[in-house]
């Protein structure tokens, strides 16, 4: 049992780098957004905040469709990423992470967005009087401050991402040691007569992994609170 | 190092904010300037214009040579750039950094050359030695006011603005306070614009000050000349919230002699002599004194037998504010000293107190022990 088959560890070691690419490429985006839309206001900030949460709420299959009809290799984003830098998102582990990444992108917004919110901003109009530039405020002492909402926002997208399967299945399909993520290859394996227990045993792993997602996650939150604020 | 003396604060902004509208002007020649007024008279809203937080509609803003604000040319520079320090009623210190890294985060952003104080120097001025590894929760309010100036001033401000920063401390820290920030006025001599609704704040700390109420500057001046006001004091205890409205008189007394086997301190006022709880300021030194008007008792002969060690002979000037059970007596001693005194009608028509009268005023030393500025120049 606590030795993996060489499909297991493909399996493992492919979900963990789609999950990973999909939370380090997407956190400036999710940063960014979340700032947006807790600190300012404009036109459009509801359509926005609709549009971001939408992966929460259409069947992943959906976001799977859109992704290939906008990132296949003849959509209109796909054909020019090609194009320019070579880029390629489909039927790859790219394309895997890339739909994994937007499946845990509100996660993560809204996550770091309620820690943004949470900040002070009496502390940030502190800064400002002390000579800071906006940038500088937001480096030095909003970026600290929202961290451990940002890590636990960050967990949680990757514990999405690591669970993908809808989107990840429509966009870059069940492609054994290409796009067989653990819940991809869960589900070629229950294809096959006689897969249960293999399947059983990729379960278990998935179950493992993302309980140990979010222990991680409230463990250094936790550890970021009490430096921050000393006992919480 | 001493800051240049030269430097003036010149503000006439304008702004209109729902039924609130403020419409002030006033001059700093530097030194400490008290923005006095009850709640709501826009007294928070002014410093923040000052500090860039608010953008007046209209007016310009001069700090120490520098226009910070001008409407008419478009002149608006974020309050990073305006070279001032911020002392808030909260402290505001960075949860996340202990106070080293809180005192050091303006300086860090200002080249050596053109910072005003060394870091030293600070923190023995505000004695913040032991503090420098403590986190901001684990101090007291009093201490991270303490740190939260030294903050400010570390930043190398030309102005240093600070908003009711004791109103959020209980008296026993107040009083810890106030030595540092009369130190920073006179031994830094940076200038200062001290916003206030405590007469005994702005008396202790202030050289100057602008009263504002409904926002407008009702006067402006010298502390003597504008808290004696009588106008002022009626309506600023009008609209003040304090239970009980604070009318009394200011003077400037010189320290005569100390008699400290009584622990007290002898003033003179002109020709007159005054006893106050000792006070640690040198003979020869001047300082200011506030005397609440209900703290000063009259007698219609010279009193014999009395605990009271300060009774002055003076005659009756005038009588105003009349209401329905007391009225506010105007007396001028021999050596013309003019004092305020607030009695009973009742023994006001029992002593036939008029104007012209003789009397005896009668002051508790024990009265007398707030209201005590350090000295002045």
């Amino acid at each position: 049992m606590f030795t993996l088959t060489p499909l297991e560890q493909e399996a493992l070691s492919l979900s963990l780098r789609v999950a990973l690419t999909a939370v380090v490429f997407g956190l400036p985006f999710a940063v960014g957004v979340a700032w947006l839309l807790a600190k300012k206001s404009f036109p459009g900030k509801i359509i926005l905040d609709g549009f971001i949460h939408l992966p929460m709420i259409i069947p992943p299959v959906v976001v799977g469709y859109l992704l290939l009809v906008a990132f296949g290799r003849n959509g209109a984003i796909g054909k020019w990423l090609y194009d320019v830098a070579g880029i390629e998102f489909a039927f790859n582990w790219k394309g895997a992470a890339l739909a994994a990444g937007i499946m845990g992108f509100p996660l993560m917004v809204r996550g770091i967005r309620l820690s943004i919110e949470a900040i002070d901003p009496r502390i940030e109009t502190a800064a400002r009087t002390l000579g800071a530039s906006p940038f500088r405020v937001f480096w030095s002492i909003s970026l600290p401050l929202m961290l451990p909402g940002l890590i636990a926002g960050t967990f949680l997208g990757f514990a999405r991402a690591l669970a993908e399967f809808g989107a990840t299945i429509t966009f870059v399909a069940a492609i054994p040691g290409k796009t067989s993520t653990l819940p991809v290859a869960i589900y070629i394996a229950l294809q096959k007569p006689g897969g249960e227990d293999a399947a059983l045993r990729m379960v278990v792993l998935s179950v493992l992994l993302a309980i140990s997602a979010l222990a991680a996650s409230e463990l250094f939150a936790r550890t970021i609170r009490r430096t921050i604020y000393g006992a919480s | 190092m001493a800051f240049d003396p030269t430097i003036s604060l010149n503000v006439n902004v304008e702004k209109s904010l729902g039924d609130f509208s403020l419409h002030a002007a006033f001059q700093s020649a530097g030194g400490c300037t008290a923005l006095f007024g009850p709640s709501g008279s826009g007294k928070t809203t002014l410093i923040n214009m000052l500090a860039g937080l608010i953008q007046p509609d209209r007016g310009n803003i001069h700090i120490c040579g520098a226009q910070v604000f001008d409407h008419t040319h478009n002149i608006n520079l974020p309050p990073e750039k305006r070279h001032i320090g911020y002392v808030f009623q909260d402290a505001r210190l960075f949860p996340h950094l202990n106070v080293r890294h809180n005192l050091t985060f303006g300086m860090n952003l200002i080249p050596d050359h053109k910072r005003l104080f060394e870091f030293t120097e600070i923190v023995d001025l505000l004695d913040l030695e032991s503090l420098l590894e403590r986190r901001p929760h684990k101090l007291s309010g009093g201490e991270r006011q303490r740190v939260a100036i030294g903050r400010a001033l570390l930043a190398s401000p030309h102005l240093l603005l600070m908003d009711e920063p004791l109103a959020n401390l209980d008296s026993r820290r107040r009083l810890e306070i106030f030595p540092f920030i009369e130190n920073l006025r006179d031994r830094l001599k940076i200038p200062i614009v001290y916003v206030s609704h405590s007469v005994d704040e702005v008396i202790r700390l202030a050289d100057q000050v602008v009263v504002l109420d409904h926002g407008r500057v009702t006067a402006q001046g010298g502390i003597r000349e504008v808290l004696n006001r009588i106008d002022i004091q009626t309506e600023f205890a009008a609209t003040s919230r304090d239970e009980a409205p604070d009318f009394g008189t200011v003077l400037t007394a010189t320290v005569a002699a100390h008699e400290r086997e009584d622990g007290l301190t002898r003033l003179s006022i002109a020709n007159d002599k005054l006893l106050v709880p000792q006070i640690d300021i040198e003979v020869g030194k001047k300082l200011r004194i506030r005397i609440r008007a209900r703290d000063v008792a009259l007698a219609n002969k010279a009193p014999i037998g009395l605990s009271v060690l300060n009774t002055l002979h003076a005659h009756v000037a005038e009588l105003v504010n009349q209401s329905r059970t007391h009225v506010d007596i105007k007396l001028e001693t021999e050596s013309g000293t003019q004092i305020w005194s607030r009695i009973t009608l009742r023994s006001q028509r029992e002593l036939e107190i008029k104007p012209g009268a003789d009397v005896w005023l009668l002051i508790k030393t024990v009265a007398l022990e707030t209201g005590l500025s350090q000295h002045i120049h």
